[in-house]
């Protein structure tokens, strides 16, 4: 009975802003805000127009076109779209397939879950795309997949078109397991050390090399015409393998120590791949340059710091100090929260290291854009570019600033006013639904009593409410978040 | 002044040109007096004075005005276009029990067994932890470490958990920072939940309701038969000899709790929790505060009626349950202010202690007044605490912990200039801005 009405309760937090959704983009014009393009200056009192989910104008003398639905954002100032580089929403199940030290096979895009709450909570944050990756708990990990926040639409829409898939890769404490005991009785994991964090990942791109020789060698032969060919044995392991080692997979690598950072650089020149963005990356800052020659991004937090070892000399400095460096840095959550106050961990890169409020703004948009390979689409409020966007009341790089409306391909999805006036009505909704669960519960009662007299009763069983295990899987949230009170399950 | 020229003590325009000089220890030399001087100085007392002047003295509050005489021996600190504030206080977190979370070594919060009173968080906080001069840098001034509170831990936080501490953020030992040793004993309220998450297995286990409950029932049991067992003594030690009871360690620090001389922290977080708990200490005649309160908005006439404080989760976190509206933990503390329920927000970490302003910013773009909002990260919590005499505002007779900044200290950008703890202009040098001009310095690497 409690399943059934945290079931309706779920469904009805589904449904809730389907009302939000415009059913035609049509043609969209804001009009009177300040707006942050990011590429090009911020323009006062300017304009955006928008056709068929695409900014087709931005300026300062535009005029709303006959039959645009006019979004008046008086006062207001528009951003592009927060994008979050590292991110575990949307994910239905566990985070982490923590068996095997390779686990390329799996994919995040498998288990994408279109109904996870986190995405409307982060669309509220001004967040309209993000990077959803695997956990930390293998030297080579899952693959990843870039979504938009299309809240409401199902899993097959979410992902980003186009982008680039990647693969998560973890260094250090994670992968080596230093942080979670291994439960009595199981035999500890290869490897428990970075010498052995190193070895996994050589060792793995040796056999996709070898891998991608013989099906390169199959192709060549069945090119040249030969017959009756057998084709090598696939290995689902080793194929994402072999597209980063053509340039076809982004390699998002999860790192802290500078030591670790110059060993996959070391690695990724051996094989002549590229690594696409260091994430989490806390000790960048110590080799900046290296991390810039090597043409790999930097995505970082804000402030997190001294949660783990390798974690001891973070500094709220890294991004300023990085890009001071020439790394193209972006600012990601790691966690549903930090993802909805995004704009303020960017600000704070202005007090700690002196990044101008553009450039700061680009840690969010542009950089991550950058990073995913998403910038001809997104991270700017440029022509021709998705109209992905947020609309703030007050500057997005002050505490004080609210989202107030949140769009994707030019389409509402989030609407601060159109949240709260429906607060009343699902409440409304949501009790009749309760006391109608009650209702049938008495009467199944009264029913019960009635036939089953001397049958002996099974003792009532109360399901919890099913949370999700803290999401940040680099154990970042260790000793630092509450998030042990929203463990909790409970029933009410 | 007699820092930096004893023999120009009669030349004051000279003296404001000078570079002030501040001790890279935390508070290596002492000065006697201060006078903070053109700023704009809001005392939380009162109106906000322009062109204000703050007198410090002997580690307090001298004089604070607009057209205050600066004594001769003063140092005068130039604060114009600069803005004057009480030093922020952080009242729940693990600073100084905690240096690395995950490297089990560095971390003394929680002790094994449920039931420890006796236990003080002071006893153990480091002063030369990296946390202490990273947290003062954004303002704040004093904290309160409380053990047990730290939610993730792998060991659980106990029941009783023992007593928390206040203490300010500067000084060579904790007895030179020690505010007050034991300000509230901390209860880690038992939750009724079928599904937790466990971390040996690092997946959701879930019970049977019934167990849950009975383990609940046992939990409460206990936690009153402890109290009784403290008034029980309380009387054998009033009436009897010495010779006549046997010394307890535990239940003599319940004394001072069953005879309502020390409140109880009750960390607590769901509706029917904080309910229990509520009822609980009613009837146990005990002073309760309320410590995180995720659904404290639930039961907002209750906490009016029962007069219970509370000190906030962090504003920035997820809502509790799925249908919660997406910003309730944003628009939570604006209700309770609306409700007249006294609360103070706490960062309830160590790294985190500096995003205390942070959160009472969010909650100021949620509707709290932000007048209110500096006070729940200034005032509110040292009165809750008991410390209101000591702490919160620019009054003389309070302890001088006093922050300049460049503008709103709740506001992201914002820069601490100055910061007096006990009287002290402090240094805001610490582990990551050493590490920056550290690393900033390091020339290009030979390709």
């Amino acid at each position: 009975m409690n399943r059934k009405i945290l079931c309706t309760a779920a469904i009805l937090v589904a449904l809730a802003p389907l009302a939000a959704r415009a059913q035609n983009p049509g043609t969209i014009f804001i009009q009177n805000a300040t707006v942050l393009t990011v590429t090009h200056g911020n323009i006062e009192h300017g304009s955006i127009l928008i056709r068929d989910g695409k900014i087709a104008a931005v300026g300062s003398g535009l005029k709303a076109p006959e039959g645009a639905s006019v979004i008046d954002a008086t006062g207001q100032f528009v951003m592009p779209g927060i994008i979050d580089c590292h991110s575990h929403i949307a994910v239905d199940g566990s985070v982490n397939e923590a068996g095997p030290a390779v686990s390329s096979m799996a994919n995040i895009a498998d288990v994408l879950n279109p109904d996870d709450i986190d995405i409307y909570r982060d669309l509220a944050g001004g967040v309209t795309a993000a990077n959803i990756l695997h956990g930390s708990a293998n030297p080579i990990g899952g693959q990843t997949v870039v979504i938009k926040l299309r809240w409401g639409k199902p899993a097959s829409e979410l992902p980003f078109e186009g982008a680039l898939p990647g693969i998560k890769f973890a260094l250090g404490e994670n992968p080596k397991h230093s942080n979670f005991p291994t439960p009595p009785g199981v035999t500890p994991r290869y490897p428990g050390t970075r010498l052995g964090v190193e070895e996994v990942i050589r060792q793995a791109f040796i056999e996709a090399r070898e891998y991608k020789k013989q099906w390169d060698g199959y192709q060549q032969r069945k090119s040249a015409g030969e017959q009756n060919l057998i084709p090598p044995r696939r290995d689902v392991r080793l194929d994402p393998l072999v597209e980063v080692l053509e340039g076809k997979r982004y390699v998002h690598a999860h790192c802290y120590r500078a030591d670790e950072i110059l060993m996959l650089i070391r690695v990724a020149d051996e094989f002549g791949f590229k690594v696409r963005t260091f994430q989490h990356v806390l000790e960048g800052y110590k080799i900046a340059d290296e991390i810039a020659a090597s043409g790999a991004g930097g995505s970082t937090f804000s402030d997190w710091w001294a949660y783990k070892m390798e974690a001891y000399d973070a500094i709220p400095y890294n991004a300023a100090l990085m890009a001071e460096r020439g790394v193209i840095v972006s600012v990601n959550s790691d966690d549903a929260q930090e993802a909805r106050q995004l704009n303020q961990e960017a600000a704070k890169s202005m007090k700690f290291g002196g990044l101008s409020a553009n450039d700061a703004l680009k840690l969010i948009t542009l950089n991550p854009a950058i990073q995913l390979g998403i910038d001809s689409r997104a991270g700017s409020i440029d022509v021709g570019k998705d109209a992905d966007l947020a609309i703030y009341n007050h500057d997005p790089l002050s505490v004080y600033a609210v989202v107030q409306k949140t769009l994707i391909d030019g389409q509402v999805y989030f609407d601060r006013q159109r949240d709260i006036a429906q607060r009343v009505t699902l409440a409304a909704e949501k009790q009749s639904l309760l006391d109608k669960e009650k209702k049938a519960a008495e009467e199944a009662k009264t029913d019960e009593k009635k036939t089953e007299e001397n049958s002996e009763r099974k003792p009532e069983k109360k399901p919890g409410q099913k949370k999700k295990p803290p999401q940040d899987s680099d154990g970042k949230a260790n000793g630092n978040t509450t998030i042990a009170s929203g463990v909790a399950g409970g029933t009410r | 002044m007699k820092m930096l020229n004893a023999g120009l003590r009669n030349g004051m325009a000279l003296l404001l040109a000078a570079p002030l000089t501040i001790p890279a220890w935390p508070q290596a030399a002492t000065t006697a007096a201060y006078a903070i001087k053109g700023g704009k100085v809001l005392t939380l007392a009162g109106p906000a004075i322009e062109n204000g002047t703050v007198i410090i003295r002997d580690g307090k509050i001298a004089a604070v005005g607009a057209n205050i005489s600066i004594p001769s021996d003063a140092q005068i600190i130039d604060a114009s276009g600069l803005e004057v504030y009480p030093g922020m206080f952080d009242p729940i977190t693990q600073i100084g029990l905690n240096e690395v979370s995950a490297v089990g070594a560095t971390v003394d919060v929680s002790e094994l067994g449920d039931y420890n009173p006796e236990l003080v968080a002071a006893t153990a906080v480091n002063p030369a932890s990296a946390h202490i001069p990273v947290t003062r840098v954004n303002g704040i001034t004093a904290v309160i470490a409380a053990p047990g509170t730290t939610s993730l831990d792998l060991q659980s936080g106990g029941l009783i958990a023992g007593q928390a501490s206040a203490f300010n953020l500067a000084g060579w030992t904790m007895d030179e920072m020690q505010i007050n040793r034991s300000v509230a004993m901390v209860i880690n309220w038992p939750t009724i939940q079928t599904s937790s998450f466990d971390f040996a297995s690092f997946s959701v286990k879930e019970k049977p309701y019934a167990d849950v409950k009975k383990e609940y029932d046992k939990s409460v049991n206990a936690l009153s038969d402890w109290l009784d067992r403290a008034r029980h003594y309380a009387q054998a030690k009033e009436k009897g000899s010495p010779a006549l009871y046997q010394r307890d360690l535990k239940l003599e620090s319940l004394v001072p709790v069953v005879e309502g001389k020390l409140p109880v922290l009750v960390i607590a977080d769901q509706e029917r929790d904080i309910r229990n708990a509520i009822d609980f200490c009613s009837k146990q005649n005990l002073r309760m505060i309320l410590g995180s309160g995720a659904e404290a908005w639930k039961l907002k006439d209750l906490l009016k009626d029962k007069k219970i404080p509370v000190v906030l989760a962090p504003t920035n976190r997820l809502p509790e349950q799925e249908d919660t509206a997406y910003d309730k933990p944003y628009t939570e503390p604006s209700e309770l202010f609306a409700a007249g329920i006294p609360f103070a927000f706490s960062s309830f970490g160590t790294a985190f202690s500096r995003r205390l302003p942070q959160y009472a910013g969010t909650a100021v773009a949620y509707g709290l007044p932000h007048d209110e909002a500096l006070k729940a990260v200034m005032l509110n919590a040292a009165q809750i605490f008991g410390l209101g005499d000591q702490l919160g505002t620019l009054e003389p007779g309070k302890l001088a912990n006093v922050i300049v900044t460049n503008g709103d200290p709740l506001e992201l950008q914002t820069q601490v200039r100055y910061l007096f703890i006990k009287g002290q202009l402090t240094s805001t040098d610490n582990k990551h801005r050493d590490l920056y001009d550290q690393y900033r310095k390091r020339p290009q690497p030979a390709h």
